[in-house]
C-alpha cells in the first residue's frame, strides 16, 4: 500500500489560517490501512482544528467525509454536492487524492494533509516500512524476493558495499542492509553462486527516471 | 468508606479505558471541558491485557495535540489504580482538580463566555 505521514497540525493550522468554512476529505484506501487518512483520523483532526480555532476566538465550520478512493473519478464525483461552498478542502488522501480532487473540480482550493511517503506494509502494529520503488521492472525473483533497489541505500545490484557492518547498513543504526540479508539467505538455501551472475546495468527509463508514467489496458478502455 | 471528591467531576463509565479514544478527549475538551482524566486498571493488570496501555499512549498523543495549540497538556491525564482502591480514587480526583482549577478555565470556555458577557 502506499504509506503517508500526517503533516503537523500547526502546518495544516497555518494551511486554512484565513478560512472560515472547510472540508476534510479522508479516503477509505491505503490511507485508512496506515491509520493516517482514514474515518477516524478525519474526525481526529476536525476535532484538533476546530479546538484550535476555539481557543484562538477564530471559530471555524468544520464537514467532513471519507470516501470510497480519492484516486477514484467514480468516487470523487460523488464530492459534487456542495464541494464549492468552502474555502477549503483538506485531503487526506495520498499525493494522488487532492490532485484527483483539484482536476475534477478545479475552482475549488485543496490542501494535502498528509505527506506521502513510500510504497510498503506494516511490520507490526503502527510501523511501517519501504519494501517497493515502483521502478517500473521487478527483478526481486533475482535477490529471493528481497528488493535492493528499495531496501539498499543506493539500490546497488551488486552488494553488499562497504557501509554494511553487522548486518545494518551505514546510513542509520535503524536500517537492516539488505544485501546482508540477500547473501544470509542465498547461504541458507545453499544457492550463494547465483550471486556470482553479473547483472546487467538496470534500465531505469521504466523508473520516474524516464518522466511521469502511465499505464494502459486496452482490453478495459470502453 | 464513605468517601467524597468534587463534584465538578463528571464520570463517564466504559468497559475498559482501552475503550476511550483520541477523538473521545477531544470531543470534550471541545465541548468545553476544563480538563480530561482517564482512570485505568494497574498497569499489567488489564483484564483485556493491554486496554490501559493502549488508553495511555491516546493521552499521550491529546497532550501533544494540545500542546501543538498552545493549551496546556496537564489538562488531560492519565491515572491507573485498582478498583479496590477507593481511597485512591477519591485522591486522583481531589488532584486533578487542583490541578485544573490551578491552570484555570479552558481557554474555549473563557472565549464563548466572554462573548456571552457582551
Amino acid at each position: 500500500m502506499i504509506v503517508a505521514d500526517r503533516k503537523s497540525l500547526e502546518e495544516i493550522l497555518a494551511m486554512v489560517r484565513e478560512k472560515r468554512k472547510i472540508l476534510i476529505v479522508g479516503c477509505r484506501g491505503c490511507v485508512t490501512v496506515c491509520n493516517v487518512g482514514g474515518e477516524k483520523e478525519v474526525e481526529i483532526l476536525a476535532a484538533s482544528i476546530n479546538l484550535a480555532r476555539k481557543t484562538s476566538d477564530q471559530p471555524i465550520e468544520i464537514d467532513t467525509v471519507t470516501i470510497e478512493r480519492q484516486c477514484d473519478n467514480e468516487y470523487v464525483a460523488l464530492l459534487k454536492e456542495g464541494i464549492g461552498t468552502y474555502d477549503a478542502v483538506v485531503s487526506l488522501a495520498c499525493g494522488v487524492g487532492p490532485q484527483f480532487l483539484s482536476e475534477a473540480y478545479p475552482n475549488q482550493l485543496f490542501f494535502p494533509g498528509v505527506n506521502t511517503t513510500f510504497f510498503g506494509g506494516a511490520v507490526s502494529h503502527g510501523i511501517w516500512e519501504e519494501r517497493c520503488q515502483g521502478c517500473g521492472t521487478c527483478i526481486i525473483h533475482n535477490f529471493d524476493g528481497l528488493c535492493p533497489i528499495a531496501r539498499c541505500a543506493k539500490s546497488l545490484l551488486h552488494g553488499p558495499c562497504g557501509g554494511s557492518s553487522d548486518g545494518l547498513c551505514e546510513v542509520s543504526k535503524e536500517t537492516l542492509c539488505i544485501w546482508d540479508m540477500i547473501v544470509k539467505k542465498k547461504m541458507e538455501q545453499g544457492r550463494l553462486t547465483d550471486l556470482l551472475k553479473v547483472i546487467e546495468a538496470k534500465d531505469w527509463s521504466s523508473a520516474r527516471d524516464g518522466g511521469p508514467r502511465r499505464s494502459i489496458r486496452e482490453e478495459l478502455i470502453p | 468508606m464513605r468517601l467524597s471528591y468534587p463534584p465538578e467531576i463528571k464520570v463517564i463509565q466504559v468497559p475498559c479505558t482501552g475503550r476511550v479514544d483520541i477523538i473521545h478527549l477531544l470531543n470534550a475538551l471541545e465541548n468545553g471541558a476544563d480538563g480530561v482524566y482517564v482512570a485505568g486498571c494497574l498497569e499489567g493488570e488489564c483484564h483485556y491485557r493491554t486496554g490501559n496501555l493502549k488508553a495511555k499512549k491516546r493521552v499521550g498523543y491529546v497532550k501533544k495535540v494540545l500542546a501543538e495549540i498552545g493549551m496546556d497538556p496537564g489538562r488531560v491525564e492519565m491515572f491507573n489504580l485498582s478498583s479496590a482502591q477507593g481511597k485512591r480514587f477519591a485522591e486522583i480526583a481531589d488532584e486533578i482538580t487542583a490541578r485544573i482549577i490551578e491552570l484555570g478555565q479552558s481557554p474555549v470556555n473563557k472565549r464563548e463566555k466572554a462573548k456571552a458577557a457582551v
